[in-house]
């Protein structure tokens, strides 16, 4: 009798399926390039891969706007059909799935019972908790609750996008539903942040990928980021960057600067503080990226990116309260009241000084006076 | 709120307002107190102080001749320090973004190896004055708090600065928020220390042209 697909191997699925050694090899030295492995790594990442039982994966959907998945399924290396069929087994994702209704909900909780402690929770979207979690609501349940019944037998949860890494939009300032990330739910658990608005695709697929292959969390910066995606700022690696360092820029989107493509910096670009694969990985199968296509950076992987005034405010600009920039004419309001403050402080400590010297003076006399009567 | 968004939000503005009320404070003050009164008889029509006092502002810049062996050492660390500042403050880009936010207009940059070159000249010319105060026995014993203050809020903004330039000391957003709380810092401080001198040294030395001009004396 077959064994059921949970029970083969990836290297049994795939020979199965007719997948060639040399295909296999072909990709998986991809996959090490893409995550920046020396050469000989993609012998030891298929050897490891053929091993490993795909493991099971539940991906749950909150406060998002499906951009994250639709970015997923736009992955080229792995494409996403390659992911889901022969490197994980996605149990449960109810925008994926066939199933709906209860049968999806049984195909969670299935999947969670046959594999727990040990299958990967991804998670898109930010999880409300205001008024008991009653903004996000799914099988008549709270986006929390299902969160936290889920977590619990997580290996690990990979959260995608920056919704579900930092709150994304849900979060921006008021946060009306009190949005939170993910990383802030589930204490104790190892979480993998996948920043980004949506994240680059073959990002999520290959941080995915990571995992399976190597079996544990990979390395992370100090926003839960795997530093071989986030390693580096789209400003170190831009192919405009050599502007920046001549000091050429675009003053406006259709100046001979912005034409010559020269360096965005001064249209807002954030480049120099955010942190993503974008100018390296690209999208669209390496085409371009937002910088290359004559737009600036919006620094979409970083936390709070929403509440950091318009996009097209460069960064070295004064931010004074919610208003965002600061204009000349409230700068210059501001400084013209606290100089006259100032003047007035000024005139007001001569009155007083020399009101005291006179006073020192009247003193002195009548002391003078009264010695001599003396 | 992270750091640069502080250092750049609530910390700039209070630092900013603190900056606008000590710097006038500071003038008023001075300009109000009163002055000794020239008890001599006036040697020169006031149109001529007057005059003087605009020769003082260029004759009291310069190294007195019969002094300059004495002098030249200082005179060429500080001249040198304060241009490598005024360029690496008003010709590097993301300054330019800045000032120029403020005051509604922006000018011409320069290539940031250019800055970068001046900006470690300046910080060596910084560490050499700091020696030569140290180092030199009179200067030492003139030297106080506020000397050795102002000298660390200037350095600390130009460390920063290059730190955030070459991306070492860490992730780029820290060290930026670092260079500008630092900018902060020397805004606080600007007002109440030896930095005022920016503010008092060519109204002083008009002062003292005039005066001594109206006395009979070369300005």
């Amino acid at each position: 009798m077959a064994r059921p697909d949970t029970e083969l191997t990836i290297g049994e699925l795939l020979d199965r399926n007719g997948v060639s050694r040399r295909s296999f090899i072909k990709y998986c030295t991809a996959m090490a390039s893409l995550l920046a492995l020396p050469p000989l790594a993609a012998r030891a990442m298929a050897a490891q891969l053929r091993a490993a039982r795909r493991p099971s994966v539940i991906y749950l959907s909150f406060q998002e706007c499906t951009g994250c998945l639709e970015s997923l399924t736009r992955s080229f290396a792995p494409t996403v059909e390659n992911l889901i069929f022969n490197v994980i087994s996605l149990d449960y994702d109810d925008t994926l799935m066939a199933a709906a209704g209860a049968q999806a909900e049984q195909a969670r909780a299935q999947a969670m019972e046959a594999n727990y402690g040990k299958y990967l929770l991804v998670v898109d979207g930010a999880v409300p908790t205001a008024d008991g979690g009653v903004y996000h609501c799914a099988a008549g349940r709270s986006g929390l609750d299902i969160l936290s019944e889920c977590a619990k037998g997580a290996a690990a949860i990979v959260a995608v996008g920056t919704c579900a890494s930092f709150g994304g939009l849900p979060f921006a300032d008021p946060n009306p539903t009190g949005a939170r990330a993910i990383s802030s739910l589930v204490p104790g658990k190892p979480v993998v942040n996948v920043s980004g608005c949506p994240p680059i695709p073959e990002v999520i697929a290959g941080t995915l990928l990571q995992y399976v292959t190597t079996g544990r969390v990979p390395d992370l910066d100090e926003h839960l980021r795997p530093t071989v995606f986030y390693g580096n700022s789209i400003h170190d690696r831009c192919y405009r960057r050599p502007f920046y360092d001549r000091g050429e820029f675009a003053k406006t989107f259709d100046d001979e600067g912005a034409r010559n493509g020269w360096c965005l910096y001064e249209l807002g670009c954030k480049g120099p503080t955010t942190y993503n694969a974008c100018a390296t990985l690209k999208w669209n199968n390496a085409v371009s990226f937002p910088i290359q296509s004559g737009h600036p950076c919006l620094g979409c992987a970083e936390p709070d990116f929403w509440d950091r005034g318009s996009f097209y405010s460069p960064i070295p600009t004064a931010r004074w309260g919610k208003a965002g920039e600061v204009s000349p004419a409230q700068a210059g309001t501001l400084a013209g009241v606290a100089a006259l403050a100032g003047a007035a402080i000024g005139a007001g400590s001569v009155v007083l000084a020399r009101k005291r010297i006179n006073r020192n003076k009247r003193t002195k006399s009548h002391d003078s006076e009264k010695g001599n009567e003396e | 709120m992270d750091l640069v968004d502080f250092a750049r939000g609530p910390a700039l503005k209070v630092a900013f307002v603190v900056f606008f009320i000590g710097v006038l404070w500071r003038l008023v003050n001075v300009i109000l107190l009163r002055h000794g009164r020239m008890l001599s008889e006036p040697r020169r029509s006031v149109g001529a102080a007057l005059l003087g006092g605009i020769k003082g502002m260029g004759s009291r810049s310069w190294p007195h001749p019969e002094f300059i062996k004495r002098t030249v050492t200082g005179e060429a660390l500080g001249y040198s320090y304060h241009i490598g500042l005024f360029i690496v403050i008003l010709f590097f880009a993301p300054h330019v973004i800045f000032f120029g936010s403020l005051v509604g207009m922006r000018w011409s940059t320069l290539p940031n190896s250019i800055i970068t070159i001046f900006s470690v000249i300046t910080l060596t010319l910084f560490v050499a004055v700091l020696s030569r105060r140290v180092g030199h026995p009179v200067l030492r014993h003139l030297s106080n708090f506020d000397d050795y203050f102002s000298w660390f809020v200037v350095a600390l903004v130009l460390i920063t600065g290059l730190m955030a330039t070459a991306h070492v000391g860490g992730p780029y957003q820290t060290i930026l928020g670092l260079h500008i709380l630092s900018f902060d810092l020397l805004l606080l401080w600007y007002p109440f220390g030896k930095l005022m001198h920016a503010f008092y040294i060519f109204p002083t030395r008009a002062i003292d042209g005039y005066l001594m001009t109206r006395k009979g004396a070369p300005s």
